[in-house]
């Protein structure tokens, strides 16, 4: 059983499962509509300039979210 | 019969019961998971998957170090060389068109025309026109073409990515740079391009500010003001290099008002959630450089002035009038500006100078011209073919100091939108009262700054 | 930069859908996620110069153009792009009432062969409301580029509808795309769309509820989908639905981003 962190902890370059989405109303879908369902593989690939958002690898495109919204999706780390 | 779902609905809502979530979930789930086996049937990779080429450049673009330095440098560019390429095709065009105008005239004499009609429509009309192509042409024809390439590449999501963090603490949404991008062309395109902001709270705010953005009705008078004030200052080689920091300057003076604005708007009226945000950063792509320069050319830069010249003739005709109307011995254009001329002077600017900005509201290529008409309708000067030229009716004859040219820059940058934006606002928003405040906003904006400005220099003596 | 004839001149006025001209013969959708390349392609098929621009989002507006092929003419509607029809909002709607209400004679799914997983998952949605889409599988260039090999044939055989691959910037497979878009529309070519399979639990619970749904909307609207939208709480979507079945036409749909905050 691997530990439960959200999106926004991970550090760049590290691979995460997502658990569930949290949010929500209109930013649950989202999240959902960017393929964020539980079971996908997300990279994190770059944090902005100053910090905030953040950049994945979510199923093949380069998606920013700001990190308030990304502490919104649980995921297990993986290595 | 009355059809209704409605009852279905409710049943619905009890099967699905409290998991509604889950339910969510398990849908869209199911959907992703069939695009990945398919894709996973049908895609190979010939060679190991290569993102690298475009994280590579991304590790430059948005580097914490490197990020800001090069925005403001592809900004600074991209001024430069709209500076330094404008001005020659600018020179040879006034040259002509003033020659044409000079033949314009003996055909006139030929014809033995009455002097009316001469002033009217050759000094009037024709020489409006002669200054909004001069001016207007070049710098749009080279900018236009520059940004669409950056466009193309993929650039602006990348700026969008960098500014994100300001725009989150001003209250507004990440993709408002976007939208002030497109308000480089345009400000009208700008506020249509609003749309991509969902949340109608942050919309707004984006509307509200876009003018802070110089569009290419006004950038081409900041370049030519520049380049009048700086090119005679300092040595030629310095005066591009400075001239260029000038404009990069006010833009990004724009962006910090821009900025500001949004964050003062999002603490008093237009309180709210920040809606969530994602932007997808596109891979690279490597532009047409034939298709760019076609379509920037051909539909934006021939567009864009070919609206400005239709404003431009009548109110080139219009100004001939005013200036050539005399009442009670002063010529009604005089008595106009003479009427602004004390507010104006508070601002650092002139009579003639607010005049000119306030009959260019159809469009903001004519207010440079307006104003250079206005000023030569009332003297003696006719050589005009050169930034030299323009230089000594300014400076000379108009008592024009850098001060006069900041203060003119600051109030271009910050004051009503034009005709078509604030209809454009008018029709996206469908309120009067945001329209209105859409335009009070930048002009208030414009007014304390420039008496700021103009009070401090003139206490501190620096002029 | 969005500066246009279309951007500034009166025609956004007329983008409201019940506007759809009948000086044509078909009438064709343009759907994908943003920046797939809908806009090049309308403009490849076309020959207009709507604007197109490396960033999601670049059409706001809805634009629309025609085409003639073999005698027949084609109107195409440049639909905004989006990353699915399931969020409500503005221009996802915009997209899925079109698509479920102009009901098109056929839709292209215009989907990016640099990143096909992502996109199928839009084409699958677009495949529950209506089957007759031919699927474009754009930007093929970029993908050779990167090496990426996309089987078309499988995955036309995979969904049960056409694919074409096309790079449309160069115009390479534009008349592919027009023959396969005259098949669907001319239903020359009878499409079989591979319905998406759910877990059980959802499959349940629509083998419960769409026999009554059908008796509802008939085989105006494709039941299973609505059935799905129930199931997901789609108070809008019902709204939208009941108003169509009773006025028995196509509700006029605000543009994208027109509803203000007043
Ligand atoms: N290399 C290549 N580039 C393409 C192709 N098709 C489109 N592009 C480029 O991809 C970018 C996006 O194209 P658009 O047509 O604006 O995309 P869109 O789907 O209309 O995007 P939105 O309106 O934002 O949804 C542009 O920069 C195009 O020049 C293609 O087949 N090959
Ligand atoms: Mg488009």
């Amino acid at each position: 059983m691997s530990a439960t962190t959200t999106l926004n902890c991970l550090s760049n370059g590290s691979f995460a499962l997502v658990k569930e989405v949290v949010a929500e109303g209109l930013t649950r879908r989202r999240l959902l509509d960017l393929g964020l369902v539980p079971g996908t593989k997300v990279e994190v690939i770059r944090r902005s300039p100053a910090g905030d958002p953040i950049a994945f690898n979510i199923r093949g495109a380069v998606i920013a979210l700001r990190r308030d919204v990304a502490g919104q999706v649980l995921v297990s780390p993986w290595k | 019969m009355q059809k209704s779902l409605i009852p279905l609905l409710e049943d619905a809502q009890e099967i699905a019961g409290l998991r509604r979530n889950q339910l969510q979930d398990n849908i869209v789930a199911s959907i992703y998971s069939t695009a990945e086996q398919i894709a996973g049937e049908v895609v190979s990779h010939t060679s190991p998957k290569r993102q690298d080429l475009d994280r590579q450049i991304d590790n430059i673009l948005t580097s914490p170090i490197w990020g800001f330095p090069i925005m403001f440098g592809v900004l600074a560019v991209v001024f430069w060389v709209t500076i330094v390429g404008a001005n020659i095709p600018s020179n040879l065009l006034a040259t002509g068109l003033f020659w044409i105008e000079e033949r314009l005239t003996d055909l006139f004499m030929a014809l033995n025309a009455p002097g009316w009609l001469h002033g009217f429509l050759v000094l009037g009309v024709y020489r409006s026109l002669a200054w909004v192509v001069s001016v207007m042409l070049p710098p749009m024809a080279i900018f236009f073409p520059l940004f669409t390439l950056l466009e193309d590449l993929g650039y602006l999501p990348r700026v969008a990515f960098n500014l994100d963090r300001f725009f989150k603490k001003a209250g507004a949404h990440g993709k408002q740079a976007l939208t002030m991008s497109m308000g480089f062309g345009c400000n009208a395109a700008g506020i249509i391009a609003c749309r991509i902001i969902e949340s109608p709270r942050e919309r707004l705010i984006a509307t509200l500010t876009n003018n802070f953005v110089p569009c290419n009705g006004r950038f081409p008078t900041l370049i030519a003001l520049v380049s009048i004030f700086i090119a005679g200052s300092v040595s030629l080689s310095l005066s591009s290099f400075i001239a260029t920091l000038t404009v990069a300057g006010l833009v990004v003076f724009g962006i910090t008002v821009t900025l500001a604005i949004s964050w003062l708007l999002s603490i008093t009226i237009l309180r709210g959630e920040l809606s969530s945000f994602a932007l997808e950063l596109p891979p690279y792509r490597r532009p047409l450089l034939g298709q760019v320069l076609v379509r920037s050319v051909l539909d934006r830069t021939i567009f864009v002035l070919s609206r400005a010249v239709v404003i431009a003739a009548p109110a080139g005709g219009l100004i001939w009038i005013l200036a050539n109307t005399t009442v009670d011995g002063a010529s009604l254009l005089s008595t106009l500006a003479g009427w602004l001329d004390t507010p104006a002077k508070f601002m650092g600017l002139d009579g003639f100078i607010l005049l000119a900005f306030i009959l260019g509201l159809p469009a903001n290529e004519i207010v440079l011209p307006i104003l250079l008409m206005s000023y030569v309708c009332g003297g003696a000067m006719t050589e005009l073919a050169s930034l030299a030229d323009l230089r000594h009716l300014l400076v000379e004859q108009h008592g024009w100091t850098w001060l006069t040219a900041l203060c003119t820059m600051i109030f271009s940058l910050c004051h009503w939108p034009c005709g078509t934006t604030l209809l454009t606002i008018q029709r996206e928003q469908r309120s009067r009262r945001w329209t209105l405040l859409a335009a009070l906003i930048p002009t208030a904006v414009g007014v304390v700054v420039c008496v700021f400005i103009n009070n401090l220099v003139r206490l501190l003596d620096l002029v | 930069m969005g500066l246009t004839y279309q951007s500034t001149g009166q025609s956004s006025t007329r983008e409201i859908f019940h506007t759809l001209a009948d000086d044509c013969d078909y009438v064709i959708a343009l759907a994908g996620n943003p920046n797939t390349g809908k806009s090049t392609v309308f403009n490849a098929l076309t020959g207009l110069r709507q604007h197109t621009g490396n960033w999601p989002g670049k059409t706001v507006q809805r634009a629309e153009g025609s085409y003639i092929y073999k005698s027949h003419r084609y109107r195409l509607i440049d639909l905004p792009g989006t990353y699915s029809l399931l969020s409500n909002s503005a221009d996802e709607e915009v997209a899925r009432d079109f698509i479920c209400f102009a009901r098109p004679d056929a839709t292209i799914v215009v989907v990016d062969a640099t990143c096909l997983e992502r996109n199928l998952n839009l084409a699958l949605q677009v495949m529950e409301i209506t089957g007759r889409v031919v699927i474009c599988v754009n930007l093929i260039d970029e993908a050779r580029r990167k090496k990426i090999r996309i089987d078309t044939d499988k995955l036309s055989k995979r969904l049960g509808v056409p694919v074409v691959a096309t790079a449309a910037r160069s115009g390479e497979g534009m008349p592919r795309l027009k023959e396969l878009v005259s098949d669907v529309a001319n239903k020359r070519v009878q499409t079989k769309p591979q319905p998406v399979r759910y877990s059980q639990d959802v499959e349940d619970a629509i083998a419960r509820l769409e026999p009554r749904v059908k008796a509802i909307v008939g085989n105006s609207i494709n039941s299973r989908w609505l059935t799905l939208r129930l199931l997901d709480g789609d108070t809008r979507l019902v709204q939208t639905m009941e108003n169509y079945l009773n006025a028995g036409k196509t509700v006029p749909v605000m543009p994208v981003g027109q509803e203000g905050l007043a």
